[in-house]
């Protein structure tokens, strides 16, 4: 025990922990905000489907040697959003089936490319960790710390600046829009950022476990509160405080990540399934 | 000045029409009652009213100083997923939303009318309480109460009883008939109910394959209220 805690302060002085510990948190908490919303609105799966686009603009790039993809990542995720919440209304596709429809065809597609194009000798090395997350979260330069950083707050001051709109429009559209509420205007604010933390969100777990990001804090929150600010409250806080403890793990144990958070998650979830039966229970 | 002017309107979904030529004028404190068989486009006007839709002809004004963002609205179904998280007091609160604009936080005064309108609606005690764990007739007073924080002049009520028990029913009649006779806030009320509609309104809307507008007792003479009501007893 006092070894491993020695090994964790030997690795805290390091700044590719410290990077990867900002990073990791500061992404956890802004998808867990925003998933309350997609939660309960319906659209859990949209964080899979946006990422496996994000996947797909990687490819692109990948395809004109662009050194930095993060423009072109960030311009057609957030496009891809506009396009998916929008058509939660009005489409003949359903929103699930959109997502589901965009998502597939992303990954093909971008694999595809990725196949053809790359000129790196191990693909499979380079989809797998896009996939999955790889070890790239500890080998963050300090560019993209600060840009994570700031993109973070700016996720973060949004949220809580438009937060008394967002719960209006997600409990009641239609109530929200007849009483004057622009209602267009804040679901498309939502599709942004929603874009945003995706494609940051991407470095940290890989496309493919960028759902579960979003999902259980929301879900373990609604476990065990019944107001939408404390259920808010609640999965900020338990999104950084997995986040933390699987990225600690993952360094003393030298496992994957994204999976070492996820698993962390779906443990957590456990225990606040366990707790909130047993405060129902009690109630009764 | 009438409060609301619907001119020739003609409704329907993707090129399809449901119900055309329709005008009629609510004035401030009329109660008008929306009747007609299922699917006759009730819910659809209403939804055009609030400009939640747009009408194929025809449009919709507002006059007598009432802006489009001032009408309060209890929905049919609400939509809301069941498990929800959200306490009686956000929901209420969220009434206010509407008025805001850009301010992110509400104000004293908003916070001030949320409560007085959960007492009106006697949710004094429920205020801290998840909505989705309310009986139906607590959710309907908590929508009734979230309507009022948006409006103080006009509420568009489709169907506020349905699913609602005798007992119930009557309560939530005489808090609408209240916030009516009292607050002057004019009502326009979708129901199935022709009693109540003969016992509260003023004025009566008729849509279906014969369409009626007028006076409650010009409506008692007319053919539309005697063929609804026949089906009414057949069905
Ligand atoms: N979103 C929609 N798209 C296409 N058609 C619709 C839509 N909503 C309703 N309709 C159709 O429009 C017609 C009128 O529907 P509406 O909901 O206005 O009826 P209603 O009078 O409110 O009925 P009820 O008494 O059952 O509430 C129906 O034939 C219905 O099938
Ligand atoms: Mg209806």
């Amino acid at each position: 025990m006092t070894e491993m805690i020695q090994k964790l302060t030997l690795y805290l002085q390091y700044p590719f922990v410290q990077y990867a510990l900002i990073v990791g948190v500061l992404i956890a908490l802004c998808s867990s905000l925003l998933g309350i919303t997609l939660v309960l609105k319906r659209f859990s799966f949209i964080g899979d489907g946006l990422s496996h686009v994000a996947f797909g603009a990687m490819a692109i790039a990948a395809v004109f040697r662009l050194t930095n993809d993060m423009p072109l990542m960030l311009a057609i995720t957030i496009l891809s959003a506009i396009l998916l919440l929008r058509s939660g209304q009005k489409a003949k596709i359903k929103g699930d089936a959109a997502v589901a429809m965009i998502s597939v065809g992303a990954l093909a597609v971008g694999y595809l490319l990725m196949n053809r194009f790359s000129k790196s000798s191990n693909i499979s090395g380079d989809v797998c960790s896009t996939l999955f997350g790889s070890t790239s979260i500890l080998t963050l330069r300090k560019s993209e710390v600060w840009l994570c950083v700031v993109l973070s707050i700016l996720v973060l001051v949004v949220f809580i600046l438009f937060y008394n709109k967002i719960f209006a429009v997600t409990f009641d559209e239609d109530f929200a829009r007849a009483t004057g509420t622009r209602a267009n205007l804040y679901n498309l604010l939502l599709a942004v950022i929603i874009a945003v933390i995706i494609v940051l969100a991407m470095n940290l777990v890989g496309s493919l476990l960028i759902s579960a990001l979003v999902i259980f804090p929301a879900l373990s929150a609604m476990r065990l509160f019944k107001s939408f600010r404390s259920v808010t409250v609640c999965a900020a806080v338990y999104s950084v405080l997995t986040a933390a403890l699987g990225i600690l793990v993952s360094v003393v144990a030298d496992t994957p990540v994204g999976s070492t958070i996820v698993a962390i998650e779906i443990a957590a979830f456990v225990v606040c399934w366990a707790a909130g039966a047993i405060k129902g229970g009690v109630r009764k | 000045m009438a409060q609301l002017i619907c001119q020739d309107l003609t409704l329907g979904y993707d090129g399809h029409e449901i119900l055309s030529g329709l005008s009629f004028e609510v004035d401030a404190g009329e109660y008008l009652c929306i009747v007609g068989e299922n699917g006759s486009g009730k819910s659809t006007l209403m939804k055009t009213i609030l400009g939640l839709q747009s009408p194929m002809r025809g449009k919709v004004t507002t006059g007598d100083g009432l802006r489009r963002s001032e009408i309060g609205y209890l929905p049919q179904q609400t939509v809301v997923q069941r498990d929800f998280p959200a306490s009686v007091w956000e929901i209420v609160l969220s009434g206010c939303q509407g008025r805001q604009g850009l301010r992110p936080f509400y104000t004293k005064e908003d916070k001030a009318l949320a409560r007085e309108n959960i007492r009106k609606m006697g949710l004094e005690a429920l205020t801290k309480r998840c909505y989705r764990e309310l009986s139906g007739g607590q959710q309907q007073r908590v929508l009734l109460a979230r309507a009022l924080c948006a409006t103080q002049k006009i509420l568009l009520l489709d169907e506020p009883v349905s699913g609602l028990d005798p007992k119930v029913t009557a309560e939530m009649y005489g808090l609408i008939d209240t916030l009516n006779k009292r607050d002057g806030i004019t009502v326009i009320m979708i129901s199935h109910d022709l009693d109540a509609a003969m016992r509260y309104a003023t004025h009566i809307l008729h849509i279906g394959s014969t369409v009626f507008f007028g006076s409650k007792a010009d409506y008692l003479r007319s053919d539309a209220a005697s063929s609804f009501r026949k089906e009414d007893e057949t069905a």
